[in-house]
C-alpha cells in the first residue's frame, strides 16, 4: 500500500529523517516506533504531505505521490491524525466528523447522518452533540481517529493515539483499531505504548537519529540489541546481556 | 433544535423588515432603517469571510468602493443604464475580492497579516481613485438626478427600502446557504483547524478564495446601493477605512458566523449612533466617545455578539434554576 524510498529532511544542520525507507503492506497494521525526537513526527508529516521532502520517494498503491498537497493525498485516501489533537473546537462531535464524510459526500444532511454511523464505529455515539471542546482526553483521541475514518481512507496514518489514555481505555482502543483494520484499512501507527504495538502490529520499525535501525516482527525488534541501545543508550544492551548472564557466572 | 429557533428568528426577522414601512412613514425613520439595511448588508458580506471563515479583513472597503465606483462611472461617464451597472459592479468587486484573494492566500496569509494586507489595498484603492482622472479624482463622481425606477431612482423613499431588503435578502441567503452546504461546512472547518481541515482533504486555498470572492461581491451590491442612493461617491467615502470597519463592526457586536447577527448588530449599532448624536447635544465629537464606550462595554458582556444573547440568557436562568 505505502511505499517509502530513502526519505530525507533536513532542519538547518539537523537530518531530522535521514534516508529512511520502509513499506506497508496491504491489510496490515505497521507500527513505526523510537525514542523521543527520533524522526517520527518529521517522518509522518513527510508521508502525509504537511512537509516536503528533501530528497526520497514515497508511493501510495504504485502511484508516486511524493510533494503532494495533503488534502489531494486525503482525497487518495492517505489520511492522518495528529498526536496534539486537532479538533474543530467550536463545533459539535457530529460536525466534526461531518468534516471528514464531505470529501465524498457533498450533501449536508447525508455527511451529518453519516457521521453518527462513523462515530458508532468508535463509540462516540453518546457524545454526538457535544462540543468538541469539551471532550476528555480520550475522547478527543476517539474523535480524530472518527474524522480520520469518516474520509474513508485507505491507508489510516495514527499519530500516538494512545498516549495519554489509561490502561482500560487503551484496552478499547485496541480492539477500535483491529476493528478498522478488519474492515479494509490499511493502518501505519506511531506508538509509544508498547502493549499496544506488541498487540496490534505485525511488522514493525524502529526509527533512531532518523534512520530506520531495525525492522520486523515486534518480538524480533524489541530482542534486536540496536533497538535496546537506541532506547536506553549505548552499551546498554551488553550491560542486560551480562546481568542476565550473572548467575551463571557466579557459578562458574 | 436549535436550527428551529434560527429559522423562526429568520422569518420574524423578514416579516418585520417587510412590514416596516407601512407603520413608520417619517422620511427620518424611513432613512434609519435603510441605512441598518445597507450595513447589515456590508456587515453580512464581511461575516462570510470573516465570520465564517475566519478571515478577518480591514479592508472590506476595497470591495464596497469597487461596486459603488464601478456603477457610478459606467453610468455617469458611459451611459450605462445603472442595473446593468449594479451586475457590473457586483462581477468587478467579485473579481477584485478574487484578485486579493489569490494573491494574499497563496502565500498563506493570515490572522494580522492578512488584515492588513487587505487594510494596505483599500488605501492603494484610494490613492488610486483620487488620483485618476475618470472617476472624478478627490472632487468624487456625481450620479445625475433622473427619478425613475428603470433609471435606479424612485419617486418614493419605501422603493428604496425595498430594494435595500431585496439585497439583504441575497446577503442572508448566501449565509443560509453556507450552514446547509458542504462549502460552508468546509470554510467553517478551516477557520476552527487549518492543519485539521487539510487532513481531511479540504483545499484550504480554494474555499478561501471562493469565500472571499463570495463576500467581496455581496461588499460590492453594498456598494452599488450606497452610490444609487446617494448619487455620489468621493475616494474617502468608497474606499476609506471607515467603510472597512463598519463592515466588519455589526458581524462581530451581532454576532460572528451566525445569519442574522450582521442584521442585529447594523441595527444595535445604527440606533447607538443616533442616541448618543442626541444625547450628547452639540459637544463636537462626544458622540464618538460615547459610541466607542457602549461598544467596549458590549463586547465586554456580549463576547458571542447580540446573536448569543438567548442562548447566554438561558445559561444564566438555567444555572439559576439550578442554584434553588
Amino acid at each position: 500500500m505505502l511505499e517509502v524510498e530513502r526519505l530525507s529532511k533536513r532542519f538547518g544542520g539537523l537530518a531530522a529523517v535521514n534516508g529512511a525507507s520502509m513499506t506497508v503492506a496491504t491489510g496490515s497494521i505497521t507500527a513505526l516506533i523510537g525514542p523521543n525526537g527520533a524522526g517520527k513526527t518529521t517522518l509522518f508529516a513527510l508521508i502525509s504531505g504537511f512537509l516536503a521532502a528533501d530528497s526520497g520517494v514515497i508511493r501510495l498503491a504504485g502511484e508516486e505521490i511524493t510533494g503532494e498537497a495533503p488534502h489531494r493525498l486525503a482525497a487518495k485516501g492517505l489520511v492522518r491524525t495528529f498526536q496534539l489533537v486537532q479538533p474543530f473546537a467550536g463545533l459539535s462531535v457530529r460536525e466534526n466528523i461531518a468534516v471528514g464524510c464531505h470529501l465524498h459526500q457533498r450533501s449536508r444532511r447525508a455527511a451529518l447522518a453519516e457521521a453518527a454511523s462513523v462515530a458508532a464505529r468508535v463509540g462516540m455515539a453518546e457524545l454526538l452533540d457535544r462540543p468538541a471542546a469539551a471532550l476528555t482526553a480520550a475522547g478527543s483521541k476517539r474523535l480524530e481517529l472518527a474524522r480520520a475514518l469518516a474520509a474513508l481512507p485507505r491507508l489510516l496514518l495514527l499519530d500516538e493515539v494512545m498516549a495519554g489514555l489509561n490502561p482500560s481505555e487503551i484496552l478499547a482502543m485496541i480492539a477500535t483499531i483491529r476493528a478498522i483494520r478488519d474492515g479494509g484499512v490499511t493502518v501505519l501507527l506511531t506508538e509509544h505504548v508498547m502493549q499496544a504495538v506488541m498487540s496490534l502490529a505485525e511488522k514493525v520499525y524502529v526509527l533512531n537519529d532518523g534512520r530506520i535501525i531495525a525492522a520486523g516482527t515486534p518480538a524480533e525488534v524489541v530482542a534486536d540489541p540496536k533497538v535496546v541501545e537506541a532506547y536506553l543508550g549505548h552499551g546498554a544492551a551488553e550491560r542486560l546481556a551480562a546481568r542476565q548472564g550473572m548467575p551463571g557466572a557466579a557459578h562458574a | 433544535m436549535r436550527r428551529a429557533g434560527e429559522t423562526r428568528a429568520l422569518i420574524a426577522a423578514g416579516i418585520l423588515l417587510a412590514g416596516l414601512p407601512l407603520l413608520v412613514s417619517s422620511e427620518r425613520w424611513l432613512g434609519f432603517s435603510f441605512l441598518a439595511l445597507l450595513y447589515a448588508l456590508l456587515g453580512q458580506s464581511w461575516n462570510v469571510l470573516g465570520g465564517f471563515g475566519g478571515q478577518y479583513s480591514f479592508g472590506h472597503a476595497a470591495f464596497f468602493g469597487t461596486g459603488g465606483y464601478a456603477t457610478a462611472v459606467l453610468q455617469a461617464r458611459w451611459g450605462l443604464d445603472p442595473w446593468s451597472g449594479a451586475a457590473l459592479g457586483v462581477i468587478m468587486g467579485a473579481l477584485a475580492g478574487a484578485g486579493i484573494g489569490a494573491v494574499s492566500f497563496r502565500y498563506g496569509l493570515r490572522g494580522s497579516y492578512f488584515a492588513l494586507v487587505t487594510l494596505a489595498f483599500a488605501e492603494v484603492f484610494r490613492v488610486v481613485a483620487n488620483s485618476v482622472a475618470f472617476t472624478g479624482g478627490g472632487v468624487g463622481i456625481l450620479i445625475p438626478l433622473r427619478t425613475d425606477a428603470t433609471n435606479f431612482q424612485f419617486a418614493d423613499r419605501r422603493a428604496f427600502y425595498y430594494v435595500a431588503l431585496a439585497f439583504l435578502a441575497i446577503a442572508v441567503a448566501a449565509a443560509e446557504w453556507l450552514t446547509r452546504s458542504r462549502f460552508g461546512a468546509r470554510l467553517v472547518a478551516l477557520r476552527e483547524n487549518e492543519a485539521a481541515a487539510q487532513a481531511l482533504g479540504i483545499d484550504v486555498f480554494r474555499v478561501k478564495l471562493g469565500a472571499i470572492t463570495l463576500s467581496a461581491a455581496l461588499a460590492a451590491l453594498a456598494g452599488v446601493l450606497y452610490a444609487q442612493y446617494f448619487l455620489y461617491l468621493d475616494p474617502a467615502i468608497a474606499y476609506g477605512p471607515a467603510m472597512s470597519i463598519a463592515a466588519l463592526l455589526s458581524p462581530i457586536v451581532g454576532g460572528l458566523g451566525t445569519v442574522l447577527g450582521p442584521l442585529w448588530g447594523a441595527v444595535a449599532l445604527r440606533a447607538l449612533g443616533e442616541a448618543t448624536t442626541e444625547l450628547s447635544g452639540d459637544a463636537p465629537g462626544l458622540n464618538l466617545v460615547l459610541y466607542g464606550i457602549l461598544l467596549v462595554v458590549m463586547l465586554r458582556f456580549l463576547p458571542e455578539g447580540i446573536a448569543g444573547l438567548p442562548r447566554r440568557l438561558h445559561q444564566a436562568l438555567s444555572a439559576e434554576r439550578h442554584h434553588a
